[in-house]
């Protein structure tokens, strides 16, 4: 994975003095809140219900074990012990004090870590396939560009304040695991005719209060010129967008109103005069980041055989491991979501475990999910039995990604200061609702995601089913949604109709997934019924 | 009643003004009446709260409880860590937030 | 860039006023874009933050002062305005007015502000710790500083 030089090193280091003299200013007086806060957002620190919360970034999800060790630290000694990952690759931290939050950048610093960019109106940290560099189904690995846009979009002059955020994804495999279609600006890595490398270009989704899906703006776009092209993007938008409303100041708006052949004319022109200005960045400079995502050294000759005997772990393997590119090695996932726990939730113990693992079997390398699960990228498969025990050992062991119970839910109005109704308790009881492995099995691969509100950090809109917290005269609300994705067939969660209480969204649930087994062809997920027969037969079962 | 809220500046923790100072516990809380604003002006300028505001809230027999859910919220905790919350001891704690 | 320092200019006439070029400065007041297309004489223009600086540029050789407005700090089109007029050869004075938040005054100089006007003075002391604050750049901007990028590869720097 990549390293920093002295430049990276340099400038990490200077942040942490920037904000510690932002936060000196702040708490002396010589600032208001209402200055400080877009600069402590832009250091992804914002004030929640309970404390300060610290958003810190994980690029592209990729880390090793001292990171991770070190995100442990940080979390017994700043904070209460645990943290939580986020829908995007990051994790936080809850119960951060204003005080203390130069010195925790301090100590990120010293691994090659920090939270810059990580919320407020700026581009936020670079998403990426979590299983990159280890999935057979890849052009190339699209990390090293998602490193390098990581250094080019850090601190842009011209983008200082930004209409909104802007959320970057980058893949390079026909599959989408990291719900590219859902960001400002989505990238799939292609190989053309002549065994080019470019970019398809998706400008303009987002989730948020008007969920749009990224429409395809270029078929091939040389590698070289995404710079010029993201600048391009992002003047357009900057230029152009409302500044009057927050909630229409996303670039999903500007596309939607311009509409998508007038906002592509518009960046097409700009990209002409940027590219002649020679600000992308050269194949010698791609070929050094590309250098540190090169392989591990994957051991030749070893054995595809699993052991299965020990049946649980046979469930584990049949659930949650994935194949690899190499021979005899597989992708471990390590799923955050146990029956009774807060999804993405980690205890700074469980973590060491985890950085042990992959220190131990997976050549020192971990990822974060968007889905808020970890993964073991390259683990033999002749280890998978001890790193399973190993889970088990940690109560990190649960069977079920993908399942019914593998649900993705936002903070909600447990901690966030923006919700309006809370989404982990309803992640709670639906996944004890459903909790035999059996039947969660039966029902196969079903992804819900929950939001506290509608800024969709939860991304219901992209879930099989998606609910959403409302605020109805005081009391939680939830409405329900069906046929949401965020793959490679992205499509819009629709609304089925009236909102349900707590149990009663539970119940919905249920009926949905009843309704969905008992009208399914072989082989049909719940999403792939859903498309077949509609919003209609659904909405009778939920409602009668 | 009226009372205030905000977070702390220095810790970010969820304080109510008793009348003098800055407490924990809404329990503490004070009614201000009509003066809310001007006592927040003045707080604000202290560099002790953060994001002040003054909220509704009723005096019920288990105290003082503030008219929105999640005012109540931040006055317990987070209600799916109990033992994070001021009344780790009561698991039924959560309850009283609906 | 720390490397080279970058000293807090001397105030000029006016307070609140900080300029890091060494002509003098246009002593017209700016006028809107509108009337700066009717009077061909003028040479001092304000661009507010929904106008489009691309309508000055066959105009610039006459121009001298640029104003930009920030009429609040959250929004940033006048750094794109800046952009814009540099990567168009302007060469003259551009200048922030409004509601300028000195942390961001690094980020505008980089854009091509050579003055500040801002309705709010800046703290000097503060300004000049915000300006020197990082050592290296990882963009080509419309300042002379050499991106990381590059200095990682000075065998490119001829070629």
């Amino acid at each position: 994975m990549y390293r920093y030089d002295k430049y990276d090193q340099a400038m990490v280091d200077a942040r942490v003095e920037d904000f510690r003299d932002q936060t000196r200013r702040r708490i002396a007086g010589q600032m208001t809140d209402d200055q400080f806060k877009p600069l402590r957002l832009k250091n992804g620190l914002y004030l929640q219900l309970h404390a300060y919360m610290l958003r810190v970034a994980i690029p592209y999800g990729t880390l090793n074990s001292t990171q991770m060790r070190k995100l442990a630290h940080i979390a017994r000694t700043y904070d209460r012990g645990y943290g939580h990952f986020t829908t995007r690759q990051n994790i936080q931290y809850n119960w951060i004090k204003l005080e203390q939050a130069p010195d925790i950048l301090a100590e990120l610093a010293t691994v090659e870590m920090h939270a810059i960019q990580t919320s407020g109106e700026s581009i936020r940290n670079v998403s990426a396939d979590h299983y990159a560099g280890a999935t057979a189904d890849e052009v190339i690995d699209p990390r090293p560009w998602a490193e390098m846009l990581r250094q080019m979009t850090t601190f842009m002059p011209e983008f200082s304040y930004l209409p909104r955020k802007f959320k970057i994804a980058v893949i390079a495999a026909e599959e989408d695991r990291a719900a590219m279609r859902w960001h400002d600006f989505g990238l799939r890595i292609v190989k053309n005719d002549a065994g080019e490398i470019g970019f398809e270009v998706y400008p303009g989704g987002g989730m948020g209060r008007t969920p749009f899906i990224a429409y395809k703006a270029r078929d091939f776009l040389p590698q070289h010129q995404i710079f010029s092209y993201l600048q391009a993007v992002l003047r357009v938008w900057n230029r152009h967008a409302r500044r009057d409303n927050i909630h229409k100041q996303r670039m999903k708006i500007l596309v939607h109103e311009l509409g998508e052949e007038e906002f592509t004319r518009q960046v097409e022109e700009a990209f002409q005069h940027i590219l002649k200005l020679g600000s992308d960045f050269p194949q010698a400079e791609y070929d050094r980041i590309a250098a540190y995502f090169a392989p591990p050294p994957f051991e030749t000759r070893l054995s595809d055989e699993i052991d299965r005997s020990d049946p649980d772990f046979a469930v584990w393997v049949d659930q949650n491991v994935a194949a690899h590119k190499a021979p005899g090695y597989a992708i471990a996932n390590i799923s955050l979501k146990p029956i009774k726990g807060i999804g993405g939730d980690i205890t700074a113990e469980q973590m060491e475990v985890v950085a042990d693992l992959a220190e131990r079997y997976s050549f020192d390398e971990l990822r974060a999910a968007h889905t808020q699960n970890l993964v073991l990228p390259h683990v033999r498969k002749q280890d998978l039995y001890a790193v399973w025990q190993a889970l088990v050992e940690a109560g990190l062991a649960d069977a079920n990604l993908d399942l019914v119970t593998d649900i993705i839910a936002c903070p909600g109005l447990d901690y966030c200061s923006l919700a309006n109704a809370r989404s982990i308790p309803v992640a709670q009881k639906i996944a004890e609702r459903f909790a035999d492995e059996a039947r969660q099995k039966d029902i196969g691969e079903l992804k819900i995601k929950i939001s506290g509100c509608i800024n969709a950090c939860g991304h219901h809109h992209a879930g099989h089913i998606g609910i959403l917290g409302v605020d109805r005269k005081g009391t939680e609300n939830y409405q329900l949604l069906l046929g949401g994705s965020g793959d490679e067939n992205t499509t819009q969660a629709k609304i089925t109709g009236p909102g349900f209480d707590e149990d009663g969204i539970v119940d919905a649930v249920e009926r949905a997934v009843e309704h969905y087994r008992g009208i399914r062809e072989p082989g049909e997920r719940f999403l792939d019924t859903y498309r077949r027969v509609g919003m209609d037969g659904f909405k009778e079962a939920i409602y009668g | 009643m009226k009372i205030i809220t905000g977070n702390d500046l220095k810790t970010g923790a969820v304080i109510w003004w008793t009348g003098q100072d800055w407490s924990i516990h809404v329990e503490d809380a004070a009614d201000v009446g009509d003066h809310g604003e001007q006592i927040l002006a003045v707080e604000d300028a202290a560099l002790r709260v953060n994001g002040g505001y003054v909220i509704d809230a009723e005096r019920t027999a288990e105290g003082v409880r503030p008219a929105h859910i999640k005012d109540r919220i931040r006055a317990l905790g987070p209600t799916v860590r109990p033992d994070l919350t001021l009344k780790p001891a009561d698991p039924n704690a959560g309850n009283w937030v609906i | 860039m720390a490397e080279s320092g970058n000293p807090i200019p001397q105030a000029a006439s006016e307070a609140n006023y900080l300029r890091f070029r060494e002509d003098s400065p246009a002593d017209e007041p700016a006028v809107s874009l509108d009337s700066f297309f009717e009077q061909p004489n003028a040479v001092s223009v304000r661009i507010e933050a929904g106008d489009d600086p691309q309508r000055l540029i066959p105009h610039l050789s006459r121009v001298k002062l640029v104003e930009v407005d920030f009429p609040k700090f959250r929004d940033g089109r006048g750094f794109s305005t800046a952009r814009i007029l540099r990567e168009a050869g302007y060469t003259g004075e551009i200048k922030a007015t409004g509601d300028v938040l000195v942390d961001l005054v690094y980020f505008m100089r980089r854009c091509g502000f050579d003055s500040f006007a801002p309705d709010v003075a800046i703290d000097p002391a503060v300004l000049e710790a915000c300006l020197n604050r990082y050592p290296h750049v990882y963009q080509h901007a419309a300042d002379d500083a050499v991106p990381i990028w590059q200095l990682r590869h000075p065998e490119l720097a001829n070629g």
